[in-house]
């Protein structure tokens, strides 16, 4: 049993990798993609909402700002995409001749592949460490992140001459290593790069999870100024997961808008970065598997439900949400592992019941 | 620093929240070693008091040093690695670390974000937690997490985790409220074991307690300190007695 447990990850990464490819046609193969793209995103949500406490409403600015870095390597590089002064066509339909300046360091491959995570990761460490060490907290936190989500979604859709406002930047047109982005052969690579970069995230969050620095995070989380009587700043450590945090969801940012076909402004709408929470919540927060459960089933589920009922998937959504919050309040995971099916027997009578407390069982108490 | 210099000292200290004051005018000296029982009516000012020491609660009006430098406007996390733990009124534990979880984050001796990433807590560290954990009896526990821990293991948690963190100065605020005879009686010897190594302040409401350490008594009355010295005499201080029990009749 204890062998079975170590190869499950193994498994699944073999089934990701091998079988679901061979199994699912190039659409659905492509779906599930974009799924595990975003599971990387509801890691780095339960990273800093999860484990430290910081629900951010605003994880989407990191999400957009990886996809705009990957799009705007591929518009630039693309020649069919390219107007009659060599750069990308859109800007001639608003008379822009120039390319924009910050335009210019993604025409290199190594910039845009360090930009799609560094650029993020300097915004949310900008800000974060800006709103930690002023104490905001709680709610607040979330009202802030909220309403810079808000900042940087007009800036995006307002700017044509920028970004081509709400139109985004199409990258399913666009070229690498000479091949279309959007072929199925195209999408097959970025899929096997993502089902890579999923595992990778999840060592990543582990590593900041275990050890002193992630009880420092729960402690934070459960009782923050107690940490600092402890001698603990928390700034630091807050500032640093929300950076990684930013970093990830630029990531996945990249990977989701490349196996989608686009960039837009959409990616941050205050609905998409609230259902990015939702994800977390469902899967299971304040652990590491949960929330790549909730993120592929949530969405596997939004497929499922949009291809039948288009217009019944927000009720389904709310719905899926107020049950696990009242009925499965650790999520998926949680319900699994903390007795799970057992406590539905229970509430049918038909479970056996644990004699005493659980502790006893296993240790003796002293008696002196 | 000479023996006569005192290691903590509170000068004309007051602490006005809107216009009420919890501390008017208090002034106090803690010296090396020193041991005190403060006690006092409800709305004293004692929590106050240890508010202001630790950086909670930035005074309106007075002066608060340590070794000789001044403690205003230094961050809690900063008086805490300087040396002055606090346990707070409930016991405040890490409810989803273990055990050996709260103490090991109480015992490092890196607070920094960074070495916290790198490095495992050294072999000394760990051998102080478990003489500590087991001290308290909390050893079968180690595993359990804080939450699930009774009330009075709470309590000795909260103050095992602030004896882990090596202060020199400790200030326990109601390290015995909510515990069985029994449990008091062994905290107290817990804290008089912590004697000659540190400067303990204790507050509390347990007389039966206050006469278990032994300790000299500070009354704070309405912000102020009202009287000092050995509880017996403390007690018969008519001034003490009228502010516990009402004035005499006439």
């Amino acid at each position: 049993m204890k062998l079975f447990q170590r190869l499950v990850p193994w498994i699944l990464l073999a089934i990701a990798l091998f079988i679901l490819p061979a199994a699912l046609d190039d659409f659905r193969l492509n779906l599930f993609g974009r799924y595990f793209a975003l599971a990387i995103t509801a890691l780095a949500i339960d990273l800093i909402w999860g484990y430290t406490g910081l629900l951010s409403l605003g994880q989407g600015i990191f999400f957009s700002l990886g996809g705009y870095a990957v799009a705007m390597y591929l518009m630039l590089n693309t020649k069919s995409l390219a107007g009659g002064n060599g750069i990308p066509k859109f800007f001639e339909n608003y008379g822009v001749e120039q390319l924009p300046f910050f335009w210019q360091p993604f025409w290199s491959p190594v910039f845009t592949l360090i930009a799609i995570w560094a650029i993020p990761a300097v915004v949310a460490g900008v800000v974060g460490w800006l709103i930690f060490r002023n104490r905001i907290k709680g709610v607040y936190f979330s009202i802030i992140t909220q309403a810079a989500l808000m900042v940087f979604f007009h800036f995006f859709n307002g700017q044509q001459k920028l970004f081509d406002g709400t139109n985004g930047l199409k990258t399913s047109t666009s070229e690498l290593f000479g091949e279309l982005v959007g072929s199925p052969d195209m999408q097959a690579w970025f899929y096997r790069l993502t089902v890579v970069l999923l595992p990778l995230t999840f060592l990543v969050c582990r590593y900041f999870t275990s050890g002193r620095f992630g009880d420092a995070l729960i402690a934070i989380r459960d009782d923050e100024s107690r940490l600092r009587f402890a001698g603990f700043n928390p700034v630091p450590f807050k500032t640093i997961v929300f950076l990684v945090a930013g970093a990830l969801c630029g990531i996945s940012g990249a990977l989701y808008t490349v196996q989608s076909g686009i960039v837009s402004p959409q990616y941050m709408s205050i609905s998409f970065s609230i259902e990015m929470v939702i994800w977390v919540a469902v899967g299971g927060r304040g652990t590491l598997v949960g929330p790549i459960i909730g993120a592929t089933v949530v969405n596997y589920l939004r497929s499922l439900v949009s291809e039948a009922l288009p217009e019944a998937w927000l009720f389904v959504q709310g719905a899926l949400f107020i049950f696990v919050v009242v009925l499965m309040p650790d999520g998926i995971y949680g319900w699994i592992t903390k007795g799970g099916f057992r406590t539905f027997l229970a509430a049918f009578g038909i479970a056996k019941k644990a004699k005493t407390y659980p502790q006893l069982d296993k240790e003796a108490i002293p008696v002196d | 620093m000479s023996m006569s210099e005192p290691l903590l000292e509170l000068n004309d200290v007051s602490v006005s929240f809107d216009g009420f004051y919890a501390l008017t005018d208090l002034s106090l000296k803690l010296y090396k070693g020193e041991l005190k029982s403060i006690i006092g009516p409800n709305g004293a000012g004692k929590t106050t008091f240890l508010d202001v020491i630790t950086g909670k609660v930035r005074p309106t009006k007075g002066t608060v040093t340590f070794k000789g430098k001044s403690l205003l406007g230094v961050s809690e996390q900063k008086i805490s690695r300087d040396g002055i733990g606090r346990k707070f009124q409930t016991p405040r534990v890490f409810e989803n670390l273990t055990v050996l979880r709260n103490l090991e984050l109480s015992a490092s001796p890196e607070k920094n974000a960074f070495s916290l990433l790198g490095s495992g807590l050294p072999q000394s560290s760990k051998d102080e937690v478990h003489r500590i954990m087991n001290y308290v009896g909390l050893t079968p526990f180690a595993t359990v997490k804080a939450g699930s821990l009774s009330h009075g293991q709470k309590q000795w948690l909260a103050i095992a985790s602030l004896v882990a963190q090596a202060p020199e100065v400790l200030l326990l605020d109601e390290p015995v409220a909510g515990l069985t005879d029994e449990e008091t009686l062994r905290t107290a010897e817990l804290i008089k074991s912590l004697a000659g190594d540190h400067t303990v302040v204790v507050i509390e409401h347990d007389m039966e307690f206050i006469r278990d350490l032994g300790f000299d008594v500070t009354v704070l009355h309405q912000g102020q300190v009202l009287t000092e010295g050995p509880l017996e005499k403390v007690k018969s201080d008519p001034r003490v007695i009228e502010v516990y029990l009402g004035p005499p009749e006439q």
